[in-house]
């Protein structure tokens, strides 16, 4: 296989060192978290810059609108939260004070998704790339491991709009490049293959290429891309991809609706239709369990994508 | 002071004509907050209305949080230079700069956030201020709040935040005029004693008894000034009355988000001789 393990890392702290490191290469680069300091990975930036660290304590609407009003003087705030708590819980300041306000703030989001494990359900957001997605404006943005994080969290610093950076808590394989520079709306192809397209984003990603390696072994080639920027969406990389595989599977750690595999259909029924499958939470809440336990109950493993590429191949 | 006292009445004009224009927008807390306006734009504020830059570094900011009475704010926005006053006539119309409720989007000078969704803009402010002192510009925020938008939770994150920070470069300034749409802040949801709230948090609170008194909204801004740098975020309750200058407006929630009919309209610029040229 191409892609190799360096060695288990949460994507929290690969944003944690990418805010770190632009603490020390952007002085307009600020900081806001609401007393989750320490699980966001953010602890660096506080101790080096802590002139530039804002802590609002239990209260990010409050959190969402001092950033938005920190632009206002040149600041690039970086607001840090559970994914739950950046958007869903805050979705009307983040509609009016940031998207529609067009503010330059970048709104950072851990723990997301069903691999946040034993906490359940309450803090398992699996709606937020949907409810982000929707505003006018806002660029959503879902790295794949810790050096696509890190790179994903300095780029963002230089693109001027609101920003939605969705990552996770749980180590997970890092397996890009650490060198690699993080092009927003620009997707990665990991794995070229004629048969199935596999189009994943954050957690989903490692897997889909180990389902290609297995594939592999069964005699489809499968090619593997991922889709770090749901929006804007890389049109031109997913059509080129499924006109020469004529079928898609997206795999997302999010729900069925409103997700990457949702942009995806989008875009194929409206210029190439093509038969897809989704590996997605259909229609769920989560619930406790570690992650691997979560993953395989709710179908988003290497199984479930294996399981979806056969499936879709048969409705070419 | 002439000239403000003058220019009060004419704000009061354009309000009623803007929103009986399109049947439509909120007078009652845009003619009460008239002379704050005022006031703020032609004593209080230093600020560059011929260039309007968002950032407004080395400028005083000002951030309105009850983003309904809008047409206060873009009568004072424009007579005091930010746009045309021709302007005004574009108010809630389709392609309009001038939205219902004041936005960012069309890029109208003079406005940094959109409000309109209550409780939002004190957070807004505290971030300003905040970005001021990180800049070393010693210029102020200021924001204004409906009294029944103290209803809002964020409102009160906020005030907790601006205290325990030591955001002393915010002057916020509640327009205390007992009324929201649905009757009597009291019978809708009473708040108490909004200015011991506002110090218990841990504000410097003062009152302005007569809002709608040009002279003591310039002496109580004055003082607020006075009492910022101090280490507490200052807090106005400003006592004003909802409609003030329009007597069937006064002393009633009834007009909060009604406009008035030909006839009315009349009768509310009888009451409103023409101080300077109408838009």
């Amino acid at each position: 296989m191409k892609y190799t393990d360096s060695g288990s890392k949460d994507t929290r702290s690969g944003f944690g060192a990418g805010l770190h490191e632009l603490g020390k290469s952007n002085p307009n680069v600020v900081a806001l978290c609401a007393d989750l300091t320490g699980s966001l990975k953010m602890d660096a930036f506080k101790n080096d810059f802590p002139d530039r660290f804002f802590q609002t304590g239990i209260a990010e609407a409050n959190m969402m609108g001092i950033a938005a009003g920190m632009t206002i003087g040149g600041k690039i705030p970086f607001t840090g939260t559970f994914a739950n708590f950046s958007t869903g819980r805050v979705y009307d300041q983040i509609r009016q004070s940031i998207a529609y306000s067009g503010k330059n703030v970048k709104i950072c989001a851990s723990h997301a998704g069903l691999t946040l494990g034993e906490d359940g359900a309450t803090h398992q957001i699996l709606e937020d790339i949907g409810l982000m997605k929707m505003l006018p404006g806002m660029t959503v943005i879902s790295p794949c491991d810790y050096n696509q994080t890190k790179a994903a969290t300095i780029a963002i610093a230089d693109y001027d709009g609101p920003v939605y950076l969705r990552f996770g808590r749980p180590k997970v394989a890092n397996f890009t490049d650490p060198n690699e520079k993080f092009e927003i709306g620009k997707a990665q192809l990991l794995q070229e293959g004629k048969d199935v397209t596999i189009i994943a984003n954050g957690h989903l990603v490692w897997k889909a290429l180990q389902a290609a390696d297995q594939l592999e072994a069964k005699g489809i080639s499968a090619e593997v891309i991922n889709i770090h920027t749901i929006k804007p969406l890389d049109d031109a990389a997913i059509l080129k991809s499924v006109r020469k595989t004529g079928c898609v599977v997206t795999a997302e750690e999010h729900q069925m609706n409103g997700g990457l595999g949702d942009s995806v259909a989008q875009l194929l029924a409206t210029s190439t239709p093509t038969p897809q499958e989704f590996v997605a939470v259909n229609d769920s809440f989560g619930e406790s369990g570690t992650p691997d336990q979560l993953l395989e109950k709710y179908g988003l493993n290497e199984a479930s994508i294996i399981a979806a590429a056969e499936k879709v191949m048969g409705r070419r | 002071m002439n000239d403000l006292k003058n220019l009060c009445t004419q704000v009061r004009r354009d309000i009623v004509r803007m929103v009986h224009a399109v049947n439509s927008g909120h007078p009652g807390g845009s003619l009460g907050c008239t002379e704050y306006f005022v006031a703020l734009y032609g004593e209080i504020m230093e600020y560059n209305a011929a260039n309007f830059d968002m950032d407004g570094k080395g400028e005083d900011l000002f951030f309105l949080s009850n983003g309904h009475i809008s047409p206060v704010f873009y009568s004072t926005l424009a007579r005091n230079g930010f746009f045309k006053v021709d302007e005004l006539n574009t108010f809630r119309k389709i392609d309009s700069r001038l939205q219902g409720h004041p936005t960012t989007h069309e890029g109208l000078p003079g406005v940094r956030i959109a409000s309109g969704s209550l409780g939002q803009g004190m957070s807004v402010a505290i971030g300003a201020a905040e970005a001021k002192k990180l800049n070393n510009d010693n210029h102020l925020v200021f924001s204004l709040h409906g009294d029944g938008e103290l209803q809002e939770g964020q409102i009160w994150e906020a005030a907790m935040y601006a205290a325990g920070k030591n955001v002393d470069n915010l002057i916020a300034t509640i327009d205390a005029n007992g009324q929201q749409i649905d009757g009597s802040t009291d019978d809708v949801l009473p708040m108490g004693d909004i200015g011991q709230k506002f110090a218990a948090f841990g504000w410097d609170v003062m009152t302005i008894e007569n809002g709608n008194d040009l002279d003591s909204v310039i002496a109580g801004l004055n003082e607020a000034k006075s009492r910022t740098g101090k280490g507490k975020p200052v807090c106005i309750i400003m006592k004003t009355e909802m409609g003030a200058g329009v007597d069937f407006m006064m002393g009633t929630h009834k007009w909060h988000g009604v406009a008035p009919n030909d006839d009315q309209l009349a009768d509310a610029l009888g009451q409103l001789s023409s101080t300077l040229t109408d838009y």
